[in-house]
């Protein structure tokens, strides 16, 4: 249990943007069914608290960066579940204008620098995003997010390694879900606690409850906190679960229904219900208002989508270049 | 006009363009104490400090995702390779990440970064050291490549480059370095995508880039004392490249041969042929002809290195091929 106490305004932040999250990827996975979403669809569902722990304790001139399980994230930062749905349906109205999916949403208006679709590609993207908040004084600090698949690249470790020797401001977050699309952190490696990596560059780094909020915030206030004092980076593996396959496309046999099911008895929105009720922050009603509300931009944002023009085909010339450019015909 | 180095003209890009814009920041391996592997960044840390010429571990994925990082967040960063061969280790930031950043965001981050370093051989370095890779960065939508052959253009080009919101890469040679010519003494920026006419000549269309233009222009010499004209042409970048000027010049010469480092498969030489075929077919009066380093391996022994490279002999039989003389 936490030691900080939180406020009323957090839980329920916390909550709203869970359910959210929760409730987007459901309707995703749905419209995925009905083929309307096309493409791979890597949904979030399970590691909510990862985000929305993140969310109560950075400051607004802070950057995120994460991997192609990028959904969370971008409703995290306050892109509309509208300009979400529209992305998944490839429309001009997506927060990429339909040209980055599902994978690759980006929110520069909102510091969120993007879904990235090669694994640990955004690593060194993260470092250098704070290499130049840095540079510029901003005192901003990088979130820079990752699967357990991305801690074994190449571009972890020697990101790691300038990002120590320099000091960068930036904190990298591992979402450890325990597979690697259908392979265990156990049949990848001999080093099971992914944060001990770190380690090896002298790097900050812990373990955490990626299933609580609490938890999750504290970690992510005390690196922040570090970052900003020119401390230098932290790694953080948040130890998390995905309730879904690894996309819309795996079945999940690598694992067990009991295992799953011990994960959803630590549901991090089922937590946060408990606390909030607890403290009677909300009655049982408020809380299912709370949820109506969520299911109804849900639902508006699948007519958004559903009513969206698709991108016209002069489209695919523009925003390849800066400026005009003599594109072969 | 005045007299420097190639390594001079592309320090002194770098430097003037650094003097009046304070996000440009310069990163690689040996470019700050040790004043650049090939002395190209000498002087820069004693001018612009460590905060703006940072030496790298040895980690071309690492940094160059780095600087894609901070060009996506307000720098202009300059990535030095010590070669572009070492690029290969972090091309995936570059395909990836540089090229495809401002697209796949539909247009809010773009990443103003120039990649540069060496290409292509530089004497008996064996397979790994001597490797042309222009038309592979050429191929990716979203990048531009620069080739300059000679120090003017090199310094226009690359303080353009520098300037240009998109990343470019930008490729040299260790054999060019200490190579002299002549600079303007005036500031000067010259557009990428423009080739420039070396000499003029009515017989036979000669197309090159990079250090290889040494070879042509050699061959040129060579053909005019047999009493043939070539029109010599210096593309200067190769994505994009400017087809027109190549069109322009068969269109008078009738003629073309097409000059290049790279292997023959898929390369620049293969694109300006097809181009020139759909353009100025009916102006074609033979067949256009590339000479290319062979389809092999370079290896380290110089009778192999000899055998393997593309000389001005070469170049010569290859005109007159196309002149049926």
């Amino acid at each position: 249990m936490s030691k900080v106490s939180h406020s009323k305004s957090t839980y329920l932040e916390w909550y709203r943007l869970m359910v959210l999250i929760r409730k987007f990827e459901l309707k995703s996975a749905q419209m995925y069914g009905q083929q309307k979403i096309r493409g791979f669809l890597h949904l979030y569902s399970g590691q909510e608290a990862v985000i929305a722990g993140t969310m109560s304790a950075i400051e607004k001139q802070d950057k995120l960066i994460t991997a192609y399980r990028d959904h969370g994230h971008a409703l995290a930062v306050g892109v509309s579940a509208n300009e979400c749905m529209a992305e998944l349906y490839g429309k001009a109205t997506g927060c990429t204008k339909g040209k980055g999916g599902s994978m690759h949403f980006f929110a520069a208006d909102k510091n969120y620098f993007g879904g990235h679709g090669i694994v640990g590609g955004q690593i060194p993207l993260g470092a250098g995003i704070a290499l130049a908040d840095k540079y510029q004084e901003n005192n901003a600090v990088t979130f820079c997010y990752m699967g357990d698949g991305a801690v074994r690249q190449g571009a972890l470790h020697e990101t790691f390694n300038m990002a120590m020797l320099w000091k960068l401001p930036v904190v990298f977050v591992v979402e450890n879900n325990q597979y690697a699309m259908g392979t265990s952190v156990e049949r990848t490696t001999n080093v099971l606690d992914l944060y001990k990596i770190g380690s090896a560059y002298e790097m900050p780094s812990e373990p955490i409850d990626g299933m609580d909020c609490e938890a999750v915030h504290e970690s992510i206030e005390k690196a922040a906190k570090r970052a900003r004092e020119g401390d230098g980076p932290t790694f953080l593996e948040m130890k998390t679960y995905r309730y879904r396959g690894h996309s819309m496309s795996d079945p999940g046999h690598y694992r067990t229904k009991e295992e799953l099911k011990s994960f959803r008895e630590d549901d991090p929105i089922g937590k946060v219900k408990v606390t909030i009720l607890k403290k009677k922050y909300a009655t049982e009603k408020e809380l299912t208002a709370l949820e109506n509300e969520q299911d109804k931009l849900v639902e508006e944002s699948v007519e958004f989508a559903e009513n969206s023009p698709y991108p016209s085909a002069d489209e695919l010339h523009k925003d390849v270049y800066v400026g005009d450019y003599p594109f072969l015909k | 006009m005045r007299t420097v180095q190639f390594r001079e003209a592309i320090r002194e890009a770098m430097q003037e363009e650094m003097r009046v814009d304070d996000s440009i920041i310069l990163m690689g391996e040996e470019v700050a104490e040790y004043n650049g592997a090939y002395k190209v960044s000498k002087g820069m840390l004693d001018e612009f400090g460590e905060k703006r010429i940072i030496d790298t571990p040895i980690s071309e994925l690492g940094f160059g995702g780095i600087g894609v990082g901070a060009a996506m967040n307000g720098l202009r960063p300059i990535i030095e390779y010590m070669t572009f061969n070492f690029s290969l280790v972090g091309i995936d930031q570059i395909i990836n990440n540089a090229a495809k950043m401002y697209s796949m965001s539909g247009g809010q981050i773009k990443v103003p970064i120039v990649f540069r370093g060496p290409t292509g051989s530089a004497g008996q370095l064996g397979a790994t050291h001597s490797q042309n890779f222009e038309n592979w960065f050429a191929n990716t939508p979203g990048l531009k490549v620069v080739v300059p052959s000679n120090c003017a253009d090199a310094k226009g080009l690359l303080k353009t480059a520098i300037r240009d919101d998109n990343p470019v890469i930008f490729m040299e040679s260790e054999q060019m370095y200490g190579m002299k010519g002549e600079i303007p003494e005036i500031e000067y920026t010259l557009p990428i995508g423009k080739a420039r006419i070396d000499q003029e000549g009515s017989d036979v269309t000669l197309v090159s880039f990079g250090k290889f233009m040494r070879i042509a222009e050699n061959a040129t010499k060579a053909l005019s004392e047999e009493g043939i004209s070539a029109e010599l042409i210096d593309l200067r970048s190769v994505r994009p490249i400017d087809y027109e000027a190549v069109a322009n010049s068969i269109k008078k010469t009738n003629r073309c041969v097409v000059l290049e480092e790279a292997w023959p498969l898929a390369s620049i030489s293969s694109e300006i042929a097809y181009m020139m075929q759909e353009m100025v077919f009916d102006y074609l009066d033979a067949p256009i002809k590339r000479v290319t380093s062979p389809d092999v391996p370079m290896a380290y022994a110089q009778t192999l290195v000899d055998a393997y490279l593309p000389d001005t002999k070469e170049v010569v039989e290859a005109v007159k091929t196309v002149l049926y003389s």
